[in-house]
Parts: C-alpha cells; structure tokens; sequence
C-alpha cells in the first residue's frame, strides 16, 4: 500500500496538467500549412542539420516556402528528394538561385564625402554618426558585408563598392542583415533590371550628393509604367516580371543611371 | 516590510543570475538585443511566478501531508515543463516573430536551472505561501533586470574594440563577471 501513494499521486498531477495542456492547445492551436507536416513526415527525421537548417522541421518550412530545393536533404537521397517533389508538385532540383546585389552606385567618384571621417572603421560605427558620405542612404564603403560574408562572396571594389561573386554566394543573406543602409538585397540571379538607389532625397538634393542618385524624373516610368512607379522621389520596380524587355533601352536612358541592366563587370 | 526586503532582495541582492549563477544559460543566449532579452525575462517571470505558486501549493497541500517529500523535484519538474509548454503555445500563437527570436532558448526554459532553483529554494527556506508567490516575481524581474542590463552592454560592445580572442562568448563572460561584482555591492544592503 506504501508503494501506491506516490503512484497515485504523480499519475494523478500528470493526468491535471496534460489535460490542463490539451485544453490550452485547442485553445492556442496555431493553424499551418499542412503540407510543412507532410513533407516533415518524409524526411529522415535525423534532425542532423546537413541541409544547413536546425533541423527536419526547418527545413521541410523552407522546402514549402521554396526556399530550398526538394532535394536539399543529403541523407534522404533520390527517394526522399523525389517524393517531396510529388508532394509538393515541383521538380525535384527545381529551386531559383537567389544572390545578393548591391543597390547603391555612390561610387568614390559619384559620392560626395561629408568630411574626413577618422572613427572606427566600420559601416555600423559610421552610419551611427550618419555617415561619411554626404548622402545620408548610400553605400559607406567600410564593408560590413565583406567581413560577414562567411563564403568570401563580397570583395570591396575600387570603386568603393562591394561586389559580388555570383558562382560563391549562397544567399545566406547575413550581408543583407549586415548593411546598415539595408542597401543588399537578395534577387533571382536572371535578374538584370535594379534601381540602384535608396536615396529618399528629392531631386535636386539627391544629384548635388551624388551624381548617380535617382532624382525622381520619371523617365523610367514613362517607358515602362506597368512595372515602374515613383515613391518618396524613388523609382520602384514592383514586379520585375512585368518589365517588357523592349523598353529596357527606353528605362535606361536614366539621365543618372540609377536604373538600369546590372553592370556584369563591375557590380558582379 | 520584510515581503519588500524579500522582494528587493530576490532582484538586487540574491539576483538569480549574478548571485547564485543559475540560468546562465539563456543570460548569455539571449541577450544580444535588448527586445528579445526583454521578452525573454518577461516569460521567465512569468513562469517563475506560477511555477512558485504551483510547486508551494504541491509541496504543502499535497507532498508534505502524504510524507512524499521525496518526490519534490519530480513534482516540479512536472510543473516546469507544463508551464514552459503553455507559454511556449502561447506565444507561439501571440507573436510569431518572438516566437523565431527567442528560438530553443524558450523550450529551454524547461531545464534553466533557475526556475528549478526557485522551487527548491523556497523550499529550503520555508517561505509561506506569500512569501514564495513575492519571491518567485522578484526572482523573475532580478532575471529580466539582469538579461536587459547584458544586452544593453553586448549592443553597445558592437562598437568597441574587443581583442580578436575574447569576441563573442569570451567577452560576454567577462562582463558577466565584473556585472556579478558590481551586483556583490548589494549584498551589505539587507542582511
């Protein structure tokens, strides 16, 4: 009889608060996209992070964001890879290649200094000051991004702008996090078309900055108003897929080349 | 009176953290910005809080008078870990984005050593009923006070020049280590 009351006891706190639980999850139940599970079921469930997620769940969420690619789980193999790929009704190496592009042309040349800036080397530091260049959102040539980069992808160019080495980057995106302008942004790499320019400055401040901002002129919009429009003296390009490939003459006859194809050479 | 000292004394003097060393754990794995920090301490308040009023309740309505003293750390453990699920669900519903910042560190709670260190502690001293409840709060605000006070410093450290060597893990002991002397300074404040 000793021996029953602490059983009875335990079993019966267990019992109180997994009921206690049950109640609270129908209550807090937060609804997902069945498939996460579905796929998270196929997976080897190993858990052992060779996909470069913390895990199966994780990486059956990107697989379903598409993100990753249906055979991204090394462990599983062609069969896994092929019945997610069902699951999913893509193809089984089908994934976009992301990369990151830098979106500022505030070259050394372009961008006027605001004075002679002797602080700690780094863009954080700089931008905290508001920066070394007198256009207060473009690139602050310290490279932030450089030293993030965990695959090397990024190398500071003459012209005082980080550049890209497409075949390395992986779109980890720690550079995006890592600007402090938020000036990288990650694109489909068949991408050509950016503009590349954050500056919030109306026309004739932004051009006395530097020569390559987007002063707002609206040429692009002209050439090509189903894809292009103006925001806070800003050309935005809402959907890239809309752009007609023969007006892309016409967008680039932007007088400051702040919009325009990606120079391949020089920009990565 | 005395529920004030005990009160200011779980956040000041015996803070959890800078006092006893417990619950180290996510005070260096979650204090690299001061929001998430803040959120962080807010749930371990809170589970602080209710795991001193369940684990006082067991103990004295349930453990004692059955002679199963025995059996207390299994009984909060069993606390812990329902509380540490509810608030998990909880803010998994309430804010997505807490939910990724705070990431394992939040399941983690389960094992922090300082919620378990509450229990045992309040145990230890015999704290009545109020007395438990007034020192599970103050531990849990000690905590957040403690996880703020870290990530503010680790947010400024971005811009020092830290020694190659000791980024990251190794100046944040360090400056665990002298934030734990300058809270020694409490200690002559109530006896």
């Amino acid at each position: 009889m000793e021996v029953l009351i602490p059983i009875i006891t335990m079993g019966a706190l267990s019992f109180l608060f997994s009921f206690g639980l049950v109640f609270a999850y129908k209550k807090l139940k937060v609804e997902e996209d069945p498939k996460i599970e579905e796929v998270s079921e196929m997976l080897p469930q190993a858990n052992c992070g060779a996909c470069g997620y913390s895990g199966c769940r994780a990486f059956a969420e990107a697989v379903v964001r598409g993100d990753a690619a249906a055979n991204g789980c090394p462990v599983g193999g062609e069969e896994v890879a092929n019945k997610v790929a069902e699951a999913l009704g893509i193809k089984a190496g089908e994934v976009i290649k992301k990369v990151v592009r830098v979106l500022c042309r505030g070259t050394q040349d372009a961008a006027k200094n605001r004075g002679v800036y002797l602080g700690i080397s780094t863009c954080y530091a700089s931008h905290l000051i508001g920066g070394n260049k007198q256009c207060s959102y473009g690139c602050l040539s310290y490279g932030d991004c450089v030293r993030v980069c965990p695959f090397d992808a990024l190398y500071m160019g003459e012209a005082g702008l980080p550049v890209v080495m497409e075949e390395k980057c992986t779109a980890c995106g720690k550079c995006v996090d890592a600007c402090p302008r938020n000036l990288l942004e990650l694109h489909p790499i068949s991408q050509e078309i950016f503009v590349f320019c954050h500056s919030l400055d109306r026309g004739p401040t932004a051009r006395k900055v530097c020569k390559n901002a987007c002063i707002a002129c609206g040429i692009c919009v002209r050439a090509c108003p189903e894809a292009i429009v103006l925001e806070n003296n800003l050309a935005k390009i809402l959907d890239y897929k809309k752009i007609d490939p023969e007006t892309i003459p016409d967008i680039e006859k932007c007088p400051t080349g702040a919009i325009g194809r990606l120079r391949k050479d020089d920009e990565g | 009176m005395e529920l004030l000292a005990l009160f200011i004394s779980a956040i000041l003097v015996n803070n959890f953290v800078l006092y006893y060393f417990l619950g180290i754990c996510p005070f260096l794995g979650v204090s690299k910005k001061i929001d998430s920090a803040f959120s962080m301490g807010l749930a371990v308040t809170f589970v602080m809080t209710i795991t001193a009023v369940f684990s006082w309740l067991i103990n004295h309505l349930i453990l004692i008078p059955y002679g199963l003293d025995y059996l207390q750390i299994v009984s909060f453990i069993l606390v812990i870990a329902s509380l540490v699920q509810l608030v998990e669900m909880f803010i998994r519903k309430i804010s997505p984005p807490l939910y990724q910042a705070l990431g394992i560190y939040l399941p983690l709670i389960t094992t922090n050593c300082a919620i378990m260190g509450l229990a045992l502690i309040a145990v230890l001293n015999n704290y009545s009923f109020v007395e438990t409840v007034i020192f599970g709060v103050g531990s849990g605000l000690g905590f957040t006070l403690a996880i703020v006070l870290m990530a503010g410093i680790r947010e400024e450290l971005d811009l020092a020049d830290v020694p190659e060597p000791l980024k990251g893990a190794g100046i944040a002991l360090i400056v665990a280590g002298i934030m734990a002397l300058a809270f020694n300074g409490f200690l002559g404040m109530i006896k």
